[in-house]
């Protein structure tokens, strides 16, 4: 047992290992570091709580964290660097759980029902908030795992008026917040926590459903933020500062991280997060391609390749579907051997989770030094001999400069077509997430090489050597 | 159809209008039969085997080359004795300098000719791989800076020996076109510090791009035209710009200059003033000696030196290997677009061809309409953007505003939550709020890379949630709260167990 000023002072301990966890991110050396003052904070934060006055049941704990514990281990070791986004969206999934369990579990508290006032109001509408996010968290999460697992189609479900049934689903949830306030019996309170959680997780299900694909990296920081709301608001209807204080920290470093994504896709952030953002209607584009499609052969690739000194090599979703990265990694290895200067152009909203092309790049142990950002990539453009485009499409589509028609237009984009000579690793000529065509296919000096890009690298490989 | 090469008849001129690789290229690919003068590519190293070989047929005479012939491939235009030769419906591609020489045009018309001229192959995007004014060019700026070191007579670099330093040359290079901009990448590269001035604006950042100092005069006047060429300046830009001129002699090595204004005499630039104030050994290389020389003092087809020890370059070897083939190409791709020929045909509607086509069925057909080389906002457009742009003033002022507000509205929400709301309430609120700003301020520094890992370890944080269900676990296995209570901590514990792990894994694979 330890008194409540030292556990407030382990807390605060804990609190600034937190924000120190998330502060050593900002560089790759001090990355480590990071994680583990973030282990550090939550083993005191869970010690210290645990050791605390008033927590009873250790043995329920002590069972419930060792198996927990099993399983969280097996399934880190298990997963695999390409089903990243999917394992993030399912953990967050269990935070949305847990904070709608935890709501329950404070109304059912028998202390809630002592307060008397302004503070039992208030205490019921954090309890009532927090059950609202998490289940939203909670649904949204799921769906979220279902499309980037491909067991939900990824196209956008919309229906028309969804608008006016979310703002309604959110009044009729105010409503029920008073009601619940006013509630005279624990059993008619309990009705309206069940309506508002019902509802809550269908709005989780409708708001992710209707955004497709390709914007899941906003979604996933987004749900991300919502996660941490959700944990304050179980800090607040339990008092307790440090629940307040991380979920604080991870609820605005995933808005952050909503907001540089959105930016990155030139999107507005409000719209983001009524959701069904990424269903513009696609229009059919105003300008006509012009040109033809050349393609070529992993022979003649081969060769280009040896007679460029300066090759960019532009990842996207493609590489990440393929497992290209190892296969890219030895042809980057064999072209720094003969002397050229080979580097990686990640634009941000590559792939389908944020920083996704690093993260499959450092797997495969490229240097991070050659892997550069959209800004200084496009700087370099006109001195680059040869542009390898792999598998990413509207991150290096001109029309998002050109044609204001175009669904994507206003995109900062990759402009490969700015260098000497490109050619595209592509399965096919299918249109990308957006559903627009790609000019960029078109240009003079692009060529197209289909096939999966694994393969694909594999035998520009042996050409190579 | 018959493509014919015959021996250019200014002996100065020593570049072909076709090479063994081009005529290759028009035999198989295009399908057109090529005769070849006896002796045409011998001034530029081409022997008449290497023309056999690649599958054309040797005539002896010119006259038979002109009487077999549809089309004639050139470099200088056609003289007089030429033209006579010619039978109507020839199509002859050379340079014809249209705009000086309005004799020329009207005789090849009378005598039915269609003669293209490659110098005015309008300068857009499509029309890049047939400009052999870029193509000769770009072979004019390097041989400039070889020309000038040569004459220099010293090293471009710096260097610091046992022996002593040796300052770098300072080259500067006057007109950044593409001669310009392939001088200033040659002299660059052979270590010289490079200088180089243009009329037009715009060009600034490709000068520095390629490594130079760009230097400008305070006139705003800028020399840009529709066409990609300058314009002339006005008189207060002319004398400005002598001055930056007179100033940077004083300390300049080698002056290429490359200024020249399409249907024009070559601009005075430098004049006897700036020659004089040129240290002895230094270099002028005139580009455009042949249309009157940039320099005062420089003599066409001639290399001297002043009185003051300046050598003033007008001649320079064109490297007529190289440049043939580069000229031969571009002859190649103006016929290939022209349909090859199987369909090989005069498309006056096309951009390209209608332009460059300066006598068609017997008339003149010059000067074209001008055409922009580059889309580019008209005037009015960038003044009303302009005028709805506020001035940052006003912007900073309206944002002051509006925080103002906000900050006001936020105060006096406070207020109002501290009336109705309890002590634990509020101190709990503080927390929170500034919870969320510290966490702001951190995450804005996470770099890019790591936002996946910055993800894992956020998701493993919120995990914290675990305090909710360690404070409600209850004694009795019975009460449903230890129920809920078990479920929450047992997934927010898979949540920080996997969280962390995995981001430990995606850590542990970055590396320098």
């Amino acid at each position: 047992m330890i008194s409540a000023q030292i556990q407030t002072a382990a807390y605060l301990f804990a609190g600034i290992l937190f924000i120190l966890s998330l502060g050593g991110l900002s560089s790759q050396e001090s990355a480590k570091k990071g994680v583990l003052y973030g282990i550090l904070g939550m083993a005191i934060a869970i010690v210290s709580t645990v050791l605390g006055e008033g927590v009873s049941g250790h043995i329920y704990i002590v069972t419930a964290i060792a198996i927990a514990s099993v399983i969280g281990i097996m399934v880190s070791r298990k997963v695999e660097m390409t089903s990243m986004p999917q394992l993030v969206a399912i953990l967050h999934s269990f935070v949305g759980l847990a904070a709608v369990l935890v709501g329950y579990g404070s109304y059912l508290d028998p202390h809630t029902h002592t307060l008397i006032g302004a503070a039992h109001t208030i205490h019921l509408v954090e309890v009532f908030i927090g059950v609202f996010i998490g289940s939203i968290t909670f649904t949204g999460s799921i769906i979220a795992w279902g499309k980037l697992e491909g067991k939900i189609m990824s196209k956008p479900l919309v229906y028309p008026g969804r608008h006016v049934v979310n703002i309604s689903l959110v009044i009729i949830s105010l409503i029920l917040t008073y009601m619940f306030t006013q509630a005279a019996t624990m059993e008619e309170a309990m009705i309206y926590l069940y309506i508002v959680t019902a509802i809550a997780s269908f709005i989780g299900v409708m708001l992710v459903m209707a955004i497709g694909g390709a914007d899941m990296p906003v979604v996933v920081s987004m749900l991300n933020s919502y996660s941490g709301w959700a944990a304050s608001a179980a800090g607040f209807m339990l008092g307790n500062d440090l629940l307040i204080i991380v979920g604080a920290l991870v609820g605005s470093s995933g808005a952050i991280l909503s907001i540089i994504m959105c930016e990155a896709m030139n999107r507005s952030f409000l719209s983001v997060i009524f959701g069904g953002f990424g269903s513009t209607p696609v229009a059919a584009s105003t300008q006509e391609v012009e040109g033809e499609v050349t393609d070529v052969n992993h022979e003649e690739v081969a060769g280009m390749l040896k007679e460029s000194n300066k090759v960019l090599i532009i990842p996207g979703y493609g590489m990440a579907v393929a497992k290209a990265q190892y296969p890219i990694k030895e042809m980057v290895e064999t072209l720094e051997k003969q002397g050229k200067k080979v580097t990686f152009g990640i634009h941000p909203v590559a792939g389908r989770l944020p920083g996704h092309m690093n993260v499959l790049l450092a797997e495969a142990n490229v240097s991070y030094d050659i892997v550069l950002e959209m800004e200084e990539v496009n700087d370099e453009m006109e001195e680059t001999d040869l542009v390898l485009v792999v598998g990413a499409n509207d991150i290096v589509n001109p029309s998002a400069l050109t044609d204001a028609s175009s669904p994507i237009f206003g995109m900062p984009v990759i402009e490969a077509w700015n260098s000497k000579q490109v050619i595209v690793m592509k399965r096919s000529m299918a249109v990308g997430y957006a559903g627009v065509q790609n000019p960029l296919f078109f240009k003079d000096n692009t060529d197209m090489l289909y096939g999966d890009a694994k393969a694909s690298v594999d035998k520009i490989l042996t050409f190579l050597n | 159809m018959k493509v014919g090469v015959p021996i250019e008849v200014s002996e100065q001129e020593l570049l072909v209008g076709a090479t063994p690789k081009t005529v290759e290229r028009l035999i198989k690919k295009q399908g057109f039969e090529v005769f070849i003068q006896k002796g045409a590519g011998l001034r530029s190293k081409y022997f008449d085997k290497d023309y056999e070989n690649a599958g054309a047929k040797i005539l002896d005479t010119i006259e038979e080359i002109y009487k077999t012939a549809d089309i004639i491939l050139k470099v200088q235009g056609p003289t007089e004795a030429e033209i006579d030769m010619m039978h109507k419906g020839t199509v002859t591609l050379s340079y014809l300098w249209p705009a000086q020489n309005p004799e020329l045009l009207e005789k090849l018309a009378t005598k039915g000719v269609n003669a293209i001229a490659m110098d005015a192959i309008p300068r857009i995007s499509r029309a890049q791989k047939m400009d052999v004014l870029s193509s000769m060019a770009n072979i004019a700026g390097y041989r400039a800076v070889i020309e000038g070191a040569n004459y220099f007579g010293r090293f471009l670099n710096g260097q610091i020996t046992a022996a002593g330093k040796i300052n770098p040359a300072k080259v500067l290079v006057i007109g950044a076109g593409v001669a310009g901009l392939a001088s200033i990448g040659t002299a660059k590269s052979l270590g010289a510090i490079v200088r180089a001035f243009d009329t037009r604006k715009e060009v600034a950042e490709q000068i520095e791009s390629m490594g130079a100092q760009f230097l400008t005069v305070e006139i705003e006047e800028d020399g840009a035209t529709d066409s990609g060429y300058s314009k002339v300046m006005s008189q207060a830009f002319i004398d400005a710009e002598m001055k930056l001129f007179l100033e940077q002699c004083k300390e300049i090595d080698i002056i290429i200059t490359t200024a020249q204004i399409p249907g024009r005499n070559a601009p005075k630039l430098i004049l006897d003033y700036h020659v004089a104030a040129l240290k002895s050994g230094s270099v002028i290389i005139d580009l455009a000696a042949s249309t009157g020389g940039n320099c005062v003092l420089t003599k066409d087809n001639e290399v001297y030196t002043t009185d003051n020890g300046v050598t003033i370059v007008g001649k320079l070897d064109t490297l007529p290997n190289q440049a043939s083939q580069l000229y031969g190409n571009n002859l190649c791709h103006l016929l290939d677009d022209m349909g090859k020929a199987e369909k090989f045909n005069i498309n006056m509607e096309d951009d390209v061809v209608s332009r460059a086509m300066v006598t068609y069925e017997g008339k003149v057909n010059w000067p074209p309409k001008p055409l922009p080389v580059s889309p580019q906002k008209t005037k009015t457009e960038v003044a009303e953007i302009e005028k709805v742009k506020p001035t940052e003033e006003e912007i900073a002022k309206g944002k002051a505003k509006s925080t103002a507000i906000s900050l006001a509205v936020i105060g006096a929400l406070l207020l109002m939550l501290g009336q109705v709301a309890p002590a634990d309430f509020m101190g709990h609120f503080t927390v929170f709020v500034l919870s969320v700003f510290i966490g702001w301020q951190v995450i804005w520094n996470v770099s890019h890379s790591l936002h996946t890992p910055l993800m894992a370890v956020t998701n493993a944080i919120s995990g914290i949630i675990i305090i909710g269900g360690l404070l409600q676990t209850k004694d009795n296995l019975n009460d449903p709260m230890t129920i809920i209570a078990f479920i929450a901590i047992l997934v927010a514990t898979i949540n920080i167990v996997g969280g962390f792990l995995v981001t430990h894994r995606m850590l542990k694979m970055f590396r320098k």
